[in-house]
């Protein structure tokens, strides 16, 4: 807080010291001093530039150090181990690359994954972050500083937070000033929208994509702004970075020919624009198609269709700029009227040939989507997927979204075609983070800069000195603010931003840096409590089964069981194939007979359920069993029914007024299989087998397994795994029948 | 009407072999070429089929890309445009020229498989 004060206050008064003529010390002392800054500028600084070049530099470097700093909650906590689920199949795909090779890796088959299909991770991921990873990895062994693979994956996030700053500081920079892009790459080196996808730990492609989304916007802007090829082909470069990082891409592919478009309609065509544009779309096109995961669809789907299209124009339009240059106007009017007539005629053949061949395009990716998301289960039950709240806005970007619609005014009043860009870029990003909850992190960096453009320009204006000015007004005249309005407008800004920063802190320590793999619970007396259940339970699986053993979960742990035990798992958060999520859910809402002819089928060797039921954990495999029951009554409507688990009054529960379907399913069963013994709480006034998550005492308390047997608890009861029982021998021949049937 | 389009082609083809300079001419000529190779590509791909598919697009992106490329050094060093390209002297977009190229054929050569 205390360097953000002095940062912005000293860079004001550098960037006014170097711009405008030194003169007295009639200058009003606005705030404390800040060093040799404050005290040389009066005398004249002897090499101003010089000073304002150190002091980025020394506030970039902070920003990257206190980014850094703020996303290590978890590991000083904890200790440097991966998070959550996706991360975990990222880290086992980095340890394949760095211990086999790129080659190896771009053409792995992995056959623990999906079993028995198996999944092709080669074509089906982007390998960006993998080899980055690797990369890092590689380099460091090279030089002999041998960091274990994981160290890197844990790591990586928080370095490239830095980056990120880095080249949102160069984006604003070339969109505002220099001080508006020092301030926004505090913003977002703090804030909490982009940490809670990049904390150490968090070993996800969205660390890296947001530094590549920047800098490619970066060089998208300056390449407008020089129209140099040199520029466009780095913003190519990037963007293939983009491309391998993450799917986000398409974002980039719209946007920037949205704002071609844009400017095409605001009469400002320009030639650099032209040479931006056509170089970026053509080089870019042919670099996006070599990540194996993309390959044809830049040239088939839809959502890269504007960006075509808006190449064509462009390129008519040029060729008609070039034409009108050169010929009168009633000639440019007949050569206009054959182009135009031309076009349409091309378009229609086109339209024609593509519905006979039958290859029209797809429906809008929006629309789609928005019927997937209530029709399809699997996308309508993932959490980050509902619509945002209001909530969520103010928690992830408290004062930031208050104050970034006033960035929008400034930019939109004082317009040119870099701002249009900002313009556009921001109003997507509000749209979309309006979507989806996931989405809040493209609108993070457009609020950072936009909030840091308002920010500057009130520091501009509060801070700037009036005898500095050309005119400088009168001491009596109305003109001009007095010190007294300047001072405390200046305070207020600043005591907000020193609130943004406590804030930030405050809300990455105690939301966005839980390892969601070990849990954490604090007693009265502020002792803490770790429950360790999961790595326990992997662990287990890892040393006591055999090799090539099979576990069936449900998907949310498939990614989890692949890299810490190390087993084959049926179903994994992929999510690519909804028929075998719809088997394995309807095995689990089955009773134990049907349940044990789907895990023959199947080759399980283990079932693996998480129970929250002692100490009152809600993310358990009971609370999501609903959403287990509606994506297997989506594929087998005939065997599952989802009103048979309610009661008649249509309540879900799970004590003896449950449903009987419910109360003999297969879920039911393992999750409280002995729990009717257990004590669960020190009161004995709660009955033995008293449920803690929906608190009620469970409806079967004697329960049977009869092809299942009970392989391992772990010590809280969250972790339960059950091994399969091979199919009993046949009865054996009476020896009277045998003598029988021989004479 | 086809008379007037006619004679508008022609007085158009008249100035620009009166106005343009020789350099202009020379990669005028040369994206002419560019124009016909891509076209017979594309002639091809339509008769023999789409397999392939990578290769058809590796060759036929570098035709498009080596086009764009050539129009841009055309824009750049046409003395008409020199108030918008201040800091660009010709030899820096024709280096810029060649370094584009080298990046784009570098993935053709990738990509055609």
């Amino acid at each position: 807080m205390a360097e953000q004060h002095t940062a912005s206050d000293c860079k004001q008064r550098a960037s006014q010291g170097a711009g405008g003529s030194v003169s007295g010390n009639g200058r009003p002392n606005t705030a404390a001093g800040c060093g040799g800054g404050g005290g040389g500028l009066s005398g004249g600084l002897t090499q101003p530039a010089g000073w304002q070049s150190l002091l980025s530099f020394t506030i970039l470097f902070l920003a990257w150090l206190a980014g850094f700093s703020s996303r290590l909650f978890a590991v000083i906590r904890f200790e440097s181990i991966i998070h959550e689920f996706d991360p975990w199949f990222n880290y086992r795909s980095t340890h394949h690359l760095s211990t086999n090779g790129f080659y190896e890796f771009l053409n792995w088959f992995d056959e623990r994954a999906w079993y028995p299909l198996g999944r092709i991770v080669g074509g089906t991921v982007y390998p960006g972050l993998m080899v980055t990873a690797g990369l890092i990895h590689y380099l460091l062994n090279l030089l002999n500083v041998t960091v274990h693979i994981r160290d890197v994956c844990v790591f990586l996030a928080p370095i490239f937070s830095g980056l990120t700053a880095i080249s949102t500081f160069l984006l604003t920079r070339e969109l505002w000033n220099q001080g508006a892009g020092l301030l926004a790459a505090c913003f977002i080196a703090i804030v909490p929208g982009y940490i809670s996808r990049s904390v150490a730990g968090s070993f996800d492609n969205e660390g890296i994509a947001i530094f590549a989304l920047q800098f490619t916007y970066y060089l998208w802007v300056k390449s407008v702004k020089t129209g140099s090829v040199f520029w466009t082909i780095g913003c190519c470069l990037s963007y293939f970075y983009m491309v391998s990082a993450w799917g986000g891409y398409v974002f980039i592919i719209n946007l920037i020919p949205l704002h071609v478009f844009v400017l095409l309609l605001m009469q400002r065509y320009s030639r650099r624009l032209y040479i931006a544009y056509s170089t970026f779309y053509i080089v870019g096109l042919v670099l996006s198609m070599q990540i194996p995961f993309v390959g044809f669809q830049p040239i088939r789907t839809s959502e890269h269709m504007a960006a075509a299209g808006v190449f064509a124009l462009l390129q008519a339009y040029a060729f008609l700029q070039y034409l009108k240059d050169r010929l009168t106007k009633q000639e440019f009017q007949t050569l206009f009227f054959l182009g135009v007539s031309l076009a349409a005629g091309v378009v229609f053949l086109t339209v024609i040939y593509l519905t006979y061949t039958g290859e029209t395009p797809n429906l809008p990716d929006s629309v789609c989507f928005r019927y997937a998301k209530i029709h399809i289960p699997i996308i309508a039950s993932v959490s980050e997927h509902q619509p945002t709240t209001w909530v969520s806005f103010f928690f992830d970007l408290h004062i930031l979204v208050c104050t970034f619609p006033a960035g929008l005014w400034f930019c939109i009043k004082n317009i040119n075609d870099e701002r249009v860009f900002v313009a556009l870029y921001a109003i997507s990003a509000v749209y979309f983070a309006g979507v989806m909850v996931r989405l809040m992190l493209t609108l993070t960096p457009v609020v950072c800069m936009l909030s840091a453009i308002a920010f500057s320009s009130v520091f501009e204006h509060y801070l700037g000195d009036d005898m500095k000015r050309e005119n400088p007004p009168a001491e009596d005249s109305k003109e001009g603010l007095g010190p007294n309005i300047k001072s405390i407008v200046t305070m207020l800004m600043l005591m907000l931003l020193m609130m943004f920063a406590v804030h930030c802190t405050w809300v990455t320590s105690n939301a966005y840096s839980s390892p969601s793999v070990v849990l954490a619970s604090y007693n009265h007396d502020g002792s803490r409590n770790i429950l360790d259940d999961f790595r326990e339970a992997y662990y287990w699986l890892r040393q006591n089964t055999d090799e090539h053993a099979r576990v069936m979960s449900w998907w949310d742990y498939g990614y989890q069981i692949a890299g810490m035990a190390n087993r084959t798992t049926l179903v994994d958060n992929n999510t690519w194939n909804n028929s075998h999520i719809a088997l394995v859910g309807k095995a689990m809402s089955s009773n134990e007979s049907a349940a044990y002819e789907i895990m023959k089928s199947l080759d399980v060797d283990y079932v693996l359920i998480i129970f929250g039921g002692v100490i009152g954990y809600s993310g358990d495999d009971i609370n999501k069993f609903l959403w287990m029951v509606r994506i297997a009554e989506g594929e087998h409507p005939k065997d599952i029914r989802e009103s048979d688990y309610f009661t008649p009054q249509g309540e879900f529960r799970v004590d003896k007024a449950g449903s009987p379907t419910l109360l003999n399913c297969l879920m039911y069963k393992m999750s409280y299989y002995r729990f009717g013994e257990m004590q669960v709480t020190l009161d004995f006034r709660t009955p033995p087998g008293f449920d803690r998550t929906r608190n009620a005492e469970i409806g079967n308390k004697d329960i049977r397994l009869k092809h299942l047997e009970e392989a391992f608890t772990s010590e809280h009861w969250l972790v339960r795994i059950y091994r399969v029982k091979k199919q009993e021998n046949r009865q054996a021949l009476d020896h009277k029948d045998l003598l029988s049937v021989l004479i | 009407m086809s008379s007037s389009v006619i004679s508008v082609i022609s007085r158009f083809l008249e100035e620009y072999n009166s106005s343009t300079s020789t350099k202009l001419k020379v990669v005028d000529a040369y994206l002419l070429y560019i124009l016909l190779t891509g076209a017979l590509q594309f002639l091809y791909c339509l008769l023999v089929g789409t397999f392939p598919f990578n290769s058809f697009l590796s060759g036929f992106i570098s035709c498009v890309g080596s086009f764009i490329l050539a129009v841009c050094l055309r824009i750049q060093i046409n003395p008409q445009n020199k108030a918008e390209f201040l800091s660009t002297s010709p030899e820096r977009a024709f280096a810029d020229f060649l370094f584009a190229h080298t990046v784009l054929h570098l993935v053709a050569i990738n990509f055609v498989g």
